[in-house]
């Protein structure tokens, strides 16, 4: 099987085809139907962060006599963490073009890079965590910092996920090399790290520059 | 508290409760008397291989649907309990059950009805049917199907578990808190429920991507959007809603573990928490829930309808918009759950008029059927009486749901037993007799023979009497101020009615009567009676047009011209799905004579 050949179809192109993509002409390629269930997924994971918004924004105001949003957040901080975490997803993007191309070596080191950026918003996020915890200032503080704590702290869970599932890419890659489904799989991931992205900047909106208004 | 076993000890079994330790016993003799029948007749490994780790779907809907049917018994149990109880609870009299043993089994009753009876019911005739309907081999991810089946039925292993070990929650089947926060249920009995329903309600959003992704993006060739159908439309529509509104109810349960096992303040009393959040979380998924339930129903009371009415479905586009629009609307009326929380009158009046806007397209709907059978050649099988009992009573159902919609008249009823009446008079006729007709419509696709038409006929009478029997009276009540979940009843006046409702319950118990397998010698005219005898003819026995392992052999490519055969072959096993139902001689009479007269 090459596989070299296969791998710039994989994605969005319907394999060339004047395919609609609408199914009507039969049953879609897995390439189609794998990436669109996972983009359902994620949809799904979607819907879990809008709760979480809603329950913050309902919330917010409730510190119970405790440290408000002006008091705890530091601009400047956030604003690397974000600088990271959007570097980051354009890294993948382009490990997901020389994947395309089955270029190993910078595939491997595009992905390193993107995990290296998102260790640093990872660990800028545990410093400021344990920072408000040393200063009283934990989830248990009042429903703010519940609510504050179980929204950021989800997205942090899923960027771990995130590096977790990139460690396993990397490997696969470097194992299997651009077969397929190993690129089904890549694509899968990218989609996810993207929207992490996405969630991330209605987070720095909505929590950071809204909280720190004067 | 040990290290390793928490708060479990030996005084969490109930030895000094009978009720629920005589339980205990018979349900662990039943398993092992199962387990053994099994180890004898050596079943393990056709169980093992065919059903247990089965990636068809049409095995795995089986297994939703066994799953289902025997959670219906554990609920149905709870059910007749509380009738009984009730009835022997008034004036001077204190019933048999401790108010938190009755807290207990309200609480069981509604979680294992509506998460481990009709989900798995509903899911399992989607997994069943949608496949074969799009004419494609199997759902889009068999393997994530078998692990959804296996969430769900973990989750109801654990609530049941709860029987034999600790307690169940006594907080009602949504926990509302602050009474779910640890300082008022300090007991296992809410974590029972939280693990639960975390757990199968994974399993239920991993089931939503898997369908929607089966209904979008894999159809046999030719199988356009508006040539699916309805049933596959209505799947669609709640597969949708469950992508949206599950992780809701996720969300809101671990906001409220964190509450009770890290001290956070979601829905506490102190530390600003708002317990009317949870009100408003827990409804955004409740609901949609509601119609993630009812819209498969309605596609099968519309494969019912025109299957037995000889005729196409009429109105197919207006269907299936109707569905869609439901799909939409469902997720604006949630706060109609709660008028009284005191969002203001302009809030409620909007939510009041988006309640009552639903109602437009159901209307729809029914009058679709309607015309449907209306100068059709009407055969009278079982199905279709469930479908004329459904539309006698969900309109009823119905009106009341417009009366409740009101917000002025839900500040008389909320809470009351006239919102228990509407519920049940909505969900039993609109979900469960669907239930009962795909079963009936459904079962000789799955098992080769039809079921008894005799016995399906007096198990829909006593559905029909007993439901209404049952909670009819419940609107009085209501209306005479009877609250819901009422340990003891003070009015002595009140006892023929509760009377009343419990020989209704007992009329339900008439039910499982229908799961009957099937008789040593089939008769004639009854069970395999067309199949038996057009099979004998060309000599195959009666399975042998059930669909096969993946439905056909090989997969073949796309944009083969073999594909179009198997979906047409597909096709040909619905077809004969409807010559497998015997035809009774009694036709609908006054239909002939419209018939008559029109062709004259």
């Amino acid at each position: 099987m090459s596989t070299v050949s296969e791998a710039p179809a994989v994605g969005l192109t319907h394999q060339g085809s004047e395919d609609t993509g609408l199914g009507h002409r039969g049953p879609e390629s897995k390439s189609i139907v794998v990436p669109y269930g996972f983009w359902l997924f994620v949809l799904s994971d979607m819907v879990i962060f809008s709760a979480l918004f809603a329950t913050y924004a309902s919330l917010v105001h409730a510190t119970d006599g405790g440290p408000t949003t002006n008091e705890l957040f530091d601009r400047n901080l956030v604003a690397i963490e974000t600088i990271a975490l959007l570097l980051s997803s354009f890294v993948c993007g382009l490990a997901m073009i020389t994947a395309k191309r089955a270029n190993m070596l910078w595939t491997q080191g595009w992905l390193l890079l993107t995990g290296l950026l998102g260790a640093v918003f990872l660990g800028i996020e545990l410093y400021e965590f344990a920072k408000m915890i040393g200063e009283g200032a934990g989830p248990q503080r009042s429903a703010f910092l519940s609510s504050f704590f179980t929204l950021v702290g989800c997205h942090g869970a899923h960027v771990t996920a995130g590096l977790l599932w990139l460690g396993t890419m990397m490997a696969q890659i470097w194992a299997k090399g651009f077969q397929p489904h190993i690129m089904r799989r890549l694509l899968c991931y990218s989609v996810f790290w993207h929207a992490l992205d996405i969630i991330w900047v209605a987070i720095f909106t909505i929590v950071y520059l809204i909280g720190t208004l004067p | 508290m040990s290290p390793i076993f928490g708060k479990l000890t030996f005084a969490a079994i109930p030895v000094h409760e009978p009720i629920a330790l005589i339980t205990s016993i018979v349900v662990i003799l039943a398993l092992a008397a199962i387990g053994i029948w099994i180890t004898a007749n050596k079943w393990w490994p056709y169980l093992w291989h065919e059903y247990i780790t089965s990636t068809d779907h049409k095995r795995i809907g089986i297994m939703y649907i066994v799953l289902g049917l025997v959670m219906f018994l554990r609920g149905f149990a709870d059910a007749i309990m509380m009738r009984a109880h009730q009835y022997f609870a008034v004036g001077q009299d204190q019933g048999f059950l401790a108010p938190e043993h009755y807290n207990q089994i309200f609480s069981a009753h509604g979680t294992i009805m509506i998460f481990f009876v009709a989900m798995p019911l509903v899911i399992g005739f989607m997994n069943f049917v949608v496949p074969l309907q799009l004419g494609v081999r199997d759902v889009a991810f068999p393997t994530l199907n078998n692990v959804s089946f296996w969430l769900n039925a973990s989750g109801a292993l654990l609530v049941n578990v709860s029987l034999f070990i600790g307690e169940f929650a006594r907080t009602g089947w949504l926990a509302f808190p602050p009474l779910s926060e640890t300082a008022f249920s300090p007991g296992v009995g809410v974590d029972y429920y939280l693990v639960a329903l975390q757990i199968s309600g994974v399993g239920t959003v991993l089931t939503g991507v898997n369908f929607v992704t089966t209904i979008l993006k894999i159809r046999a060739p030719g199988m356009s959007y508006l040539r699916m159908p309805v049933f596959c439309w209505t799947a669609l529509a709640s597969n949708l809603l469950i992508i949206a509104a599950f992780p809701v109810l996720t969300v809101t349960l671990a906001l409220l573990m964190l509450d009770r096992y890290l001290g956070f303040h979601f829905f506490t009393n102190d530390g600003g928490g708002n317990s009317m959040l949870y009100m408003n979380l827990i409804w955004v998924w409740g609901h949609p829930e509601v119609y993630i339930l009812v819209l498969p129903a309605f596609g099968i009371y519309s494969e019912v309808a025109a299957t037995f009415s000889g005729k196409p479905l009429f109105g197919y586009r207006s269907m299936v918009f109707a569905t869609m629009v439901i799909c939409i609307v469902s997720f604006m009326v949630w706060l109609h759950h709660f008028f009284t929380m005191g969002a203001g009158a302009d809030v409620n009046a909007i939510f009041g008029i988006a309640s009552m806007i639903i109602g437009i397209p159901t209307g729809v709907k029914i009058y679709n059927w309607l015309f449907t059978m209306y100068g059709g050649r009407v055969r009278f099988n079982v199905p279709i009486y469930y479908l004329i009992g459904f539309m006698l009573l969900f309109v009823g159902g119905g009106l009341t749901g417009v009366l409740l919609a009101i917000p002025p008249v839900d500040f008389v009823v909320h809470n009351s037993l006239f919102l228990v009446a509407h519920f049940h008079h909505v969900i039993i006729p609109g979900v469960v007799f669907a239930i009962f007709a795909g079963y009936h419509y459904w079962f000789p696709k799955a098992f080769g023979f039809t079921l008894d038409e005799r016995l399906g006929k007096i198990v829909f009478w006593c559905w029909f009497v007993g439901f209404n029997l049952a909670f009819m009276p419940s609107y009085l009540l209501g209306f005479w101020g009877g609250t819901r979940r009422m340990q003891h009843i003070s009015d002595p006046s009140w006892k023929p009615w509760l009377g009343v409702e419990l020989i209704g319950a007992f009329f339900i118990a008439a039910a499982p009567l229908q799961f009957r397998g099937p008789p040593r010698r089939p008769r004639r005219g009854s069970l395999l009676a067309p199949q038996a005898e057009g099979d004998r003819a060309r000599g195959t026995h009666p399975g042998a047009r059930l669909p096969a392992h993946r439905n056909a052999g090989e997969y073949p490519d796309r944009r083969d011209r073999r594909l179009l055969q198997f979906a047409l072959r597909v096709r040909h096993h619905l077809v004969h799905l409807v010559a497998r139902h015997p035809r009774p001689g009694r036709r609908l009479r006054s239909v002939r004579v419209v018939r008559v007269a029109r062709r004259a």
